[in-house]
């Protein structure tokens, strides 16, 4: 008996003959938040709009906690939350009565639907915005809206496209709060290109380019690759990039601006305190040494261009 | 689940002023024509000496103002249900239908429910107004039950085909001039067939169904004939809707 709670097998979407997404298949276990990622057009949404059996895959299946999403629609939808790219919001109704629609479609019992808008208002923060028209909300509420729909029902899992698209930053801090507390009891899926987002709050992390998954596994796979096997050195009197291979370790060195120079070392290496010590010998002016930062992105280009190149 | 869906649609129609301001104009007109029925019935009744000239004040204030009911209805209908999917559809709101536990029958239903029980508020208000004849003169009730029973019938019919065209475009006001010529083109039927009272074709007019109703008649064929209307056209629109989830 597997606990996993979403099992995609094989999803392959065609649109008029061309792959929008192929043969992609993953599985995701209760409390874990996978991240989503991919350039514009990678096939992102579309694979969520599979999920949540919003379209129907041309090959391959959906099992939500074991329920296939073809042959059983009803039951696997009731165990997802969804919030599409496009905010579902029907903008003539008040947040507290466009709730209640959500959660009594959502079959939450008449009982606890007062419970539920009240919770699901709490989380999201939209306690004091009851009575207000959804159309008279700002672009950040309207989203919050959208998240509390997706969460009212207490779902297995949970969907989010882009969640924190068109936020202010004290926003998006929230909602990725609240998506990590809800992912401690549910799964939760969120797609974006918004990297770092995928570090704070993504355990699971999936690069998905050209419909193809080119990437998966464990956030920790990813940092590891992050802080990685490079350096920024800063230099005011920087030497030529060959000085730098002579010291042992350093596999590669480059000439950046501004006196920088990105340095690869070999695996296990650790030259850093033989560089230091040899800047100081050889006067380079070493005012700057870090981990270099940007490799994560770096880590998501050469994903995607590989992909390109092959 | 789907009285649910019903009760999101009908929100929404009394969520704006749209709804009311529907309501109480078409109220308005109904009231307008029973009066002006009641003054004539005593204008002509006045008139008509021989036995055979005298008809019921229920059938005669009453075809007048359900023979005005089912040609507004005409044009109520196809506005009223214009925005049922196609509004979702531009408004891109469907998806949370879609991802709600509901089969697609179940959605369409509903909305169809919705409008049908929206109409039908009417319907029964009719129905009322013509009941107060009953304050000084015997009203026939079994003339008001068949005629509401068929104008409700002959709504649902508009309603199905008005939620088809719904849902083939994005564009609220193509779907309601659609339905409409539609409609119309169904009542007209009646007309281009007159000379030929079997021909199949002319057997399928709206109008031809209403009849025996308007006459006070319950005739099972004529209530066959617009529960077939319906169910065909939400049929229809559940297959293109699903026809969207299958082709994206």
């Amino acid at each position: 008996m597997n606990n996993f709670t979403v099992e995609a097998i094989e999803l392959t979407r065609l649109y008029g003959g061309r792959e929008a997404v192929s043969n992609v298949s993953f599985t995701l276990s209760k409390g874990e938040v996978l991240g989503f990622l991919g350039p514009n057009g990678a096939g992102k949404s579309t694979t969520m709009k599979m999920l949540t059996g919003n379209l129907a895959p041309s090959n391959g299946s959906v099992k939500i906690c074991g329920i296939d999403m073809m042959e059983n629609p009803k039951e696997a939808k009731a165990l997802i939350g969804y919030l599409p790219e496009m905010r579902p919001l029907y903008k003539e109704l008040t947040v507290d009565e466009y709730l209640t629609m959500a959660a009594r479609l959502h079959r939450v019992s008449s009982k606890h639907i007062k419970q539920a808008v009240e919770t699901a208002k709490e989380r999201c923060g939209l306690g004091h915005m009851s009575k207000r028209l959804i159309e008279n909300l700002s672009n950040g509420y309207q989203q919050r809206v959208g998240i509390a729909q997706a969460i009212i029902h207490r779902p297995m899992v949970v969907i989010l496209d882009e969640p924190t698209v068109g936020l202010d930053p004290i926003q998006i801090r929230d909602i990725r709060a609240l998506i990590r507390e809800v992912g401690k009891e549910h799964s939760v899926i969120i797609s974006t290109h918004i990297l770092p987002e995928v570090e704070m709050v993504c355990d699971q992390v999936q690069i998905i380019d050209k419909g193809k998954l080119v990437f998966n596994g464990s956030i920790d796979v990813l940092k590891r690759q992050r802080v990685g096997n490079k350096l920024l050195v800063g230099m005011r009197n920087a030497p030529n990039a060959n000085d730098l291979l002579n010291i042992a370790g350093v596999a590669e060195a480059e000439n950046l601006p501004n006196g920088l120079m990105r340095v690869r070392f070999e695996d296990g290496a650790a030259p850093a305190e033989t560089i230091v010590q040899t800047a100081v010998q050889q006067g380079w002016g070493l005012y700057q040494i870090a981990p270099d930062q940007t490799s994560l992105e770096d880590v998501f280009m050469q994903l995607t261009y590989q992909e390109q190149a092959a | 689940m789907i009285i649910n869906v019903a009760r999101k649609e009908l929100k929404s129609m009394f969520a704006s002023p749209m709804g009311w301001v529907i309501l109480s104009l078409l109220m308005f007109a109904f009231g307008t024509q029973y009066l002006n029925g009641v003054n004539d019935y005593f204008a002509v009744m006045s008139g008509a000496m021989r036995p055979a000239e005298r008809t019921g004040v229920t059938q005669f204030v009453g075809q007048s103002v359900y023979g005005l009911a089912s040609f507004i209805m005409l044009f109520a209908v196809p506005l009223l249900s214009m925005r049922l999917i196609s509004e979702e559809r531009r408004s891109q709101t469907l998806p949370f239908l879609f991802s709600a536990p509901l089969s697609l029958t179940e959605i369409v239903v509903g909305k169809f429910l919705g409008l049908v029980a929206f109409l039908s508020v009417l319907i029964v208000f009719i129905g009322a107004m013509l009941s107060t004849l009953n304050i000084w003169s015997d009203v026939d009730f079994g003339f008001l039950l068949a005629n509401s029973f068929g104008l409700l019938l002959m709504v649902a019919g508009f309603a199905a085909l008005g939620i088809y065209f719904s849902s083939l475009t994005q564009q609220p006001v193509i779907a309601a001039i659609l339905t409409f010529i539609a409609l119309f083109a169904l009542m007209m039927l009646d007309r281009f067939f007159a000379g030929d009272p079997n021909n199949i074709l002319g057997s399928l007019a709206l109008m031809r169904h209403f009849q025996s109703f308007s006459n006070g008649l319950i005739d099972t064929a004529d209530v066959v004939y617009f529960i077939l209307f319906a169910v065909t056209f939400l049929t229809l629109t559940v297959r293109r809707l699903d026809a969207d989830r299958l082709r994206g």
